[in-house]
Order: C-alpha cells, then sequence, then structure tokens
C-alpha cells in the first residue's frame, strides 16, 4: 500500500511541475518584452554584428560570426536564465503572484520548476534561431562530433543549474523588478565585455581577464568556443587550451554557491510582510 | 465541537507600532463573520496570520485546529484565501487561471461551473487585464473557492464595485454560507456586513472593540431611534428609545398628516462609528 501511494504522490508531484511550467510557458509567449529582450535579442545581436564584421576573419582563419555565435549562445542563456529571472521574480512578489501561490497547497518547488521549464523553452528557442541564422547566413559551421555534442549539452545544463539560481537568488536583493534591472543589466553587460562575448580573450588586457574570470560567464564561453571552434582554436586560449575540466569545476562551484543562495535567500513574500 | 477559528492573546508589532495588541475572539464552524476597523487598525496583520502569512510576536491562534504558523499541504487544502490588491495573471485568461489553480487540489470544483457560478462565464476566454475591477475581483473569489474551502478569508473582497456588482457578490457569498463554508470578512462597507454576517467583531488600534451580531451592535449604540419631521419651514429630529409612543404624542398634538416623517433605528454604521469615535475619545 504504502509503495504505491508513494507512486501516486510523485505522480502528482509531476503533474503539478508540469502545469506550472505549462503556466511559465504562456506568460514567456505573452510577454512581448520579455520575447523581444529576452527571447530575441541574442539573436538581433548575432545577425547585426555578424554582418558588420563580415569578412574579416580571426586568427587561424576563423570567420568572426563562427567565434561569436559561441559567444551570443553563451549570453543568450545569460538573459533568459539570470537577467529574466532577477526581474520577474521581485515583479511577481510585489503584484501578488507569489503570495496567492503560497496560499494554495501548491508545492512549493513547483514555482521553481516552472521557471527553469521557461528558462529551457527560451534557451531552446534561442539556439535553434541562432544556429539556424548561423548556418544559413553566415556559413557558421554547426559541431558535428559526439564529443561536441556531448560538451554542448553538459556545458548548457551546468550553466543552465547556476545562472537560473543565480537568477532567482538575485531576485531576492531587490524589492522592484525595474530596481533589479537597474543592478542586473549593468552586470551582465559588464560581464559579456568582459568575459569574451564579443571580443578575443585572449587578447584582453590581463586584469579584465582576471576579473571575468571569477564570473560564470568567461567559463561558459570558453566552453562554447571549445564546441564552435575548430580544436586548434584552442592553442590560441588563454593557457593554450580549453581546459574543460577548469570549465566544468567553476561552473559546477557556481551552480553551488547559487544553489545555496536560493535556499538561503527567497522570499515569498515582500519584504516587511511575513 | 471547537471553533473554526480560536484566537487569544494575538500581538504583532512593527517596530515600536503595536499593530496587534491583545485582540482574541473565535468564529464557530458555517458561520460568516465581518471584521471591521480603520485603516491601520490592525485587520489586514491580524487575518495574514492567520492565513499563514505573517508571524505572531505573542498569543495562540487555532485555525481548522491547527496553528497556521505550521501551515501544511493538507491543511492548506481545507481554506481559501482572496487576497487584497491583486495584479498577477494578467496575461492570462479567466479559464486558464481557474484550471491551473484548479490542478493545485484533489477534489477541486469544475472549473467551468465555477466560471459561472461568479458570472464570468462570457469572460471565460478573456485576458485578465482587460477585465473589470468586479469582475478581476470575483475571479480572485472563484480562486478561492476552487478547492471547495471548509474556511474562506476575504480581504475586502468588494473595493471597487458598482452597486449591482456587490449584490450578485453578496449572492455568491451567500451560496457559499449555504454550502456550509466557514468566512471571515474585512471589509469597509457597513452594509455589507449587515448583509452578509452572522457576526461582527470591531477592531480599532490593535484590540477588539466590539464583537456581536450586527444587530446588537446597533442596539450597543444606544438602541434609539431617530424621529424626524417637519411643521412648516423647521425640521425637527429627536432621538427617542420608545419611537412608537413619541409618534403617537406627536400625532395626537398636531392632528394631521405630518410633513417628511421618519423614524430611523441607529444602522449598524452609526454604531461602528461611535464605537471608533469613544476610542478616539479615551
Amino acid at each position: 500500500m504504502a509503495p504505491r501511494r508513494r507512486g501516486g504522490s510523485i505522480a502528482w508531484l509531476l503533474a503539478s511541475w508540469r502545469g506550472r511550467a505549462r503556466v511559465e510557458l504562456l506568460l514567456i509567449s505573452r510577454d512581448r518584452r520579455t520575447i523581444i529582450f529576452t527571447v530575441m535579442l541574442p539573436f538581433i545581436l548575432l545577425l547585426v554584428l555578424s554582418s558588420l564584421l563580415q569578412g574579416k576573419p580571426l586568427n587561424g582563419g576563423v570567420s568572426y560570426a563562427q567565434y561569436l555565435t559561441a559567444g551570443m549562445i553563451a549570453s543568450g542563456l545569460v538573459y533568459g536564465a539570470f537577467q529574466s529571472l532577477s526581474v520577474a521574480i521581485p515583479d511577481e512578489r510585489t503584484n501578488g503572484t507569489l503570495k496567492r501561490l503560497y496560499g494554495t497547497p501548491m508545492p512549493h518547488s513547483s514555482y521553481f520548476a516552472g521557471k527553469v521549464g521557461g528558462v529551457l523553452f527560451i534557451y531552446v528557442v534561442q539556439v535553434v534561431l541562432m544556429l539556424t541564422l548561423g548556418a544559413v547566413a553566415y556559413g557558421v559551421h554547426l559541431p558535428h562530433t559526439s564529443s561536441a555534442i556531448l560538451t554542448f549539452l553538459w556545458l548548457s545544463a551546468l550553466s543552465l543549474i547556476s545562472f537560473t539560481s543565480l537568477g532567482i537568488a538575485f531576485s531576492s536583493l531587490a524589492k522592484t523588478g525595474q530596481s533589479a534591472a537597474a543592478i542586473a543589466t549593468p552586470i551582465v553587460l559588464f560581464l559579456q565585455f568582459t568575459s569574451g562575448v564579443f571580443f578575443v580573450f585572449s587578447k584582453e588586457p590581463r586584469w579584465m581577464q582576471l576579473i571575468a574570470s571569477l564570473f560564470p560567464l568567461r567559463w561558459l564561453c570558453q566552453g562554447m568556443r571549445s564546441v564552435f571552434l575548430p580544436p586548434s582554436y584552442g592553442a590560441a586560449e588563454l593557457g593554450g587550451g580549453f581546459h574543460l575540466g577548469q570549465v566544468a569545476l567553476m561552473l559546477g562551484a557556481w551552480s553551488l554557491i547559487g544553489l545555496v543562495l536560493c535556499w538561503r535567500t527567497f522570499r515569498w513574500l515582500p519584504l516587511g510582510e511575513d | 465541537m471547537s471553533a473554526a477559528v480560536e484566537v487569544q492573546g494575538l500581538q504583532r508589532s512593527y517596530g515600536s507600532l503595536r499593530a496587534v495588541d491583545g485582540i482574541g475572539f473565535s468564529i464557530g464552524h458555517g458561520t460568516c463573520v465581518a471584521m471591521l476597523g480603520p485603516n491601520g487598525a490592525g485587520k489586514t496583520t491580524t487575518v495574514e496570520i492567520l492565513e499563514g502569512y505573517r508571524h505572531r510576536d505573542a498569543g495562540a491562534v487555532s485555525v481548522l485546529g491547527q496553528d497556521p504558523a505550521n501551515a501544511d499541504r493538507e491543511w492548506r487544502l481545507r481554506v481559501g484565501i482572496v487576497p487584497q490588491n491583486c495584479s498577477d495573471l494578467l496575461d492570462l485568461t479567466v479559464a486558464e487561471c481557474v484550471a491551473h489553480f484548479a490542478s493545485h487540489y484533489p477534489r477541486p470544483r469544475t472549473p467551468s461551473a465555477l466560471i459561472e457560478l461568479v458570472g464570468l462565464a462570457d469572460k471565460s476566454t478573456s485576458r485578465v487585464s482587460a477585465l473589470s475591477g468586479g469582475q478581476r475581483r470575483r475571479l480572485d473569489v472563484a480562486l478561492g473557492i476552487v478547492g471547495g474551502p471548509e474556511l474562506l478569508f476575504l480581504d475586502e473582497p468588494t473595493t471597487g464595485f458598482d452597486p449591482e456588482a456587490r449584490r450578485a457578490f453578496w449572492q455568491l457569498i451567500g451560496t457559499l454560507k449555504q454550502e456550509g463554508t466557514t468566512i471571515l470578512l474585512t471589509t469597509h462597507y457597513m452594509e455589507e456586513a449587515d448583509a452578509l454576517a452572522d457576526h461582527v467583531i470591531v477592531v480599532n488600534r490593535g484590540r477588539v472593540v466590539a464583537d456581536a451580531p450586527p444587530a446588537e451592535l446597533g442596539a450597543r449604540a444606544g438602541g434609539h431611534a431617530i424621529v424626524r419631521w417637519t411643521e412648516g419651514a423647521e425640521h425637527f429630529e429627536v432621538e427617542t428609545p420608545t419611537p412608537t409612543s413619541f409618534v403617537a404624542e406627536l400625532f395626537a398634538r398636531t392632528g394631521g398628516e405630518l410633513e417628511g416623517l421618519e423614524v430611523r433605528r441607529p444602522s449598524l454604521e452609526d454604531a461602528y462609528l461611535r464605537l471608533i469615535d469613544d476610542e478616539a475619545v479615551l
């Protein structure tokens, strides 16, 4: 009897997660701001920058579009997981979404499951759009070896965990979505410019490399380059290789930090209303 | 059987402000209680402690036999909440909201029947952002009762309603009462408390200043009727404990039809204002 009931409750929990994810997908697909600034922005940047810098190959004959695709996929992940959550959750805290859900028997995990579902959805759409654009318009070579695809998958998973959890943790800092955006946007911009999204990381000033190396985006970009650039390009990297072990270690550490921060700081109610 | 809600010596301070300062009352199963009081009296703090949102500094609270500070899923299944000032769900449709919240309960009301019950059948495919204030509030009530709660909290449910919408809303609450739902309502509208509540609790400055059926609350405020009439150009107004004999005497004296004759019992609002006023003097 007991195991059956347990099985039933797990099925019910999964159904609750799915239900919440469905709501998140509806909300994302109906919010023009999210569609433009989160889903489409990396695509638009890839389109504009690749067109501007077409015909200016980097060292080793790699096209700029090829280099930028790695960086823009990494950026899209940061927009969808970190930036959009750090703004959306304070909004949901002030408009009563979280309070209403907290007052129902919905398992608390369902709220987070829904957010994860939304983040995944955005990421998949971004990746499909950018790879299609890159391949069709700029001759970007898509990863085809099983090891490159495998790297892409674990790198995406680990990065989604760290940036989603950091976004949720960050959402507890600000009172409103607007004030969260005012802090999160400059942080993301700074990290993009210093972590090798737009520019060749190994050619950046040393101090910039050092600062960027403390944060996860630099490592995500490096991992993405290992997926999208030829293996020979590894020689042009800082330290003469893609160093995927180090990448996994740093992203794993940031995942751990993010999850602990989420656990310790998440609030269902606005500050002072508990 | 013990009461649905039992509160004793409840206290909660915000900094040096004692928002709730020793509130106590109880609500019987199946009754509707209205909590009245001016803004800042401690109503919302009290209700949100009972809903398991806020913590308390002192006092004993039992809601459906459980301390809401330890609210678990089983308890949440039995409690419905209609919070104040909601501006969430705007991008979903009415039907999507109701279906989603129904999915949190093992035996929910049928969404389409519930939408019908709250009078939103012709709005079920509309986005919440397109609803009027009254329609939005009825959706909030639908989401509060979708799980078929034993106890329903309604925090200022009809603020901003037009009179017709308010009447329709009262009918809906009447239906819930008939089904045996225990209701705790906070409101600023005296006629709403009068129409819906079996019992009224008046709160002021963090304390209960009156706790009685609406009719008795009126009697407590003096119980005197007010008689008004006009003689020539002069208007008269007299407060009297015996309006029948007063009018008989008046008739004997004037011997004819009295212009503008009016006999009025003190309303709940009169009683309420007097209670709040007495407090201010203290």
